[in-house]
């Protein structure tokens, strides 16, 4: 998996939309898009068999999961995770109400999956997405009567981090219910995350690892003990696999955002998208630039080429910045529909389209 | 006899021809055509088998009552009509 990826998904409000980058890397629609005027959550392209999977939040009709074998070609439904019936289920008893991000479990298993959701839960499928499982473990855990939501009115699951070196050690993140960590598959959990920091609750509770709101978790594949974090109240990084982390601060122009990518073989080297705060969710003086680390967090560099240089009022979710398994290649969407790529890096940047429904995430297939 | 009719908007996702009206309740009536479109089920009802928010029931031309059991009682020549909701798309 050294080569430039030349397929790049988009999954959206509207629709699953494929790219492809042509011999002088102009990238182009490939074909009409798939589920067109439907809400595409989550999608996944397996590097293990090719298997495209994509997840759609349906707003009359709940919560589905299409699986493709032929790249995107044709489509079959199969199941979706479900919560388990509840015996005489009181009124406010569980529904999965989105799928918010899909993962490729054990890499000698094809066809063994994670999904995260909203409500936050992490479920398991051993057959290409046949038949879910909750991962009731984690649903019990103490401290999820603390668990509240972020952006939504349920706390949901979004980055599942398998380790490439052992696939039974995994690593969730929970907005807002902290950094989670299993050694046996999610048999059991614990939580982790010392040294994250929120602002939004009481001052002794700023350090409790309980109600943390990491928005996004990255690792880097080749050293995955280098763990990035962009969180509600900043940028964060861990070297024990997201036992602890420590904060950097100081990244003009911002630290608040929402995605970060990982170098797949440089544990230095990871890339943000920052916003103005919290409550100004949009480019700081609209202009959009994408803020690079190459050695550790130490120091940032913040690219702009190519970006919009004013009046832009993009954001770019957790799931809608992603790089190729060579580092190289990066491609993000926003909020309002515009869909950038870099070849360098992310020192330049060019737009694809500014005309897609709101962007939920990019894969590069 | 009646039958269970699902609207135009379920039909784009998923193939569900009418079904006959088979049981003395909506969610016997429901159960049954479900059986034979197990998929169909989880377009209709949510995790925990309550009328999922944004679609309604109809008997004949009124609304069901109970959508957490679907208990309100059918007769053999009902109609049960399957539609969305204008809310939630």
């Amino acid at each position: 998996m050294a080569d430039r990826s030349d397929t790049l998904l988009a999954a959206t409000r509207k629709g699953l939309f494929t790219l492809r980058a042509d011999a002088g890397r102009s990238w182009a629609a490939a074909g009409p898009p798939a589920f067109l005027g439907e809400p595409v959550s989550a999608l996944l392209s397996d590097p293990r068999d090719g298997t495209l999977y994509a997840a759609l939040r349906l707003g009359h009709f709940g919560v589905k999961l299409h699986r493709s074998r032929d790249g995107g070609v044709s489509w079959e439904e199969v199941a979706a995770p479900s919560f388990p019936a509840e015996a005489d289920g009181p009124e406010d008893a569980t529904s999965v109400d989105m799928i918010w991000t899909l993962e490729a479990g054990d890499p000698d298993t094809p066809g063994h999956l994670w999904a995260g959701t909203l409500p936050a839960a992490l479920f398991e499928s051993r057959d290409h997405g046949e038949n879910w499982r909750r991962v009731d473990a984690l649903w019990r855990v103490p401290e999820r009567a603390e668990w509240f939501g972020g952006g939504y009115d349920d706390a949901g699951l979004h980055s599942i981090l398998v380790d490439p070196r052992d696939p039974a050690r995994l690593t969730v993140a929970i907005s807002c219910g902290g950094v989670w960590k299993s050694d046996d598959a999610g048999a059991s959990w614990r939580l982790v995350g010392q040294g994250l920091r929120n602002d939004y609750l009481p001052p002794d509770r700023a350090y409790d690892p309980g109600p943390q709101d990491p928005h996004r978790l990255a690792h880097c594949a080749a050293a995955p003990n280098v763990v990035w974090c962009q969180h509600h109240n900043g940028v964060f990084r861990s070297e024990d696999g997201g036992e602890t982390f420590e904060e950097i601060r100081d990244i003009r122009p911002s630290v608040f955002g929402f995605a970060v990518a990982a170098h797949p073989h440089d544990p230095a080297t990871a890339w943000f998208v920052p916003a103005v705060k919290d409550a100004c969710r949009v480019p700081v003086d609209g202009r959009l630039v994408v803020t690079r680390t190459s050695d550790g967090g130490r120091a940032f560099e913040a690219f702009g080429e190519g970006l919009p240089a004013a009046g832009c009022y993009d954001l770019v979710y957790r799931h809608a910045l992603a790089v190729d398994t060579t580092g190289d290649r990066l491609a993000m969407g926003s909020t309002t529909g515009s869909l950038w790529t870099s070849a360098d890096g992310g020192q330049r940047w060019a737009a694809v389209t500014a005309h897609l429904p709101p962007i939920a995430q990019v894969a590069f297939a | 006899m009646g039958q269970v009719r699902f609207a135009s908007s379920l039909q784009r996702h998923l193939a569900c021809p009418p079904g006959p009206v088979a049981g003395v309740s909506v969610r016997e009536a429901l159960d049954a055509v479900f059986a034979d479109n197990p998929r169909l089920r989880g377009y209709v009802l949510d995790d925990q088998g309550r009328l999922r928010r944004h679609v309604n029931v109809f008997v004949n031309s009124r609304a069901v009552a109970d959508r957490m059991r679907l208990s309100d009682r059918v007769r053999p020549d009902d109609d049960i009509h399957v539609i969305q909701a204008l809310s939630g798309g």
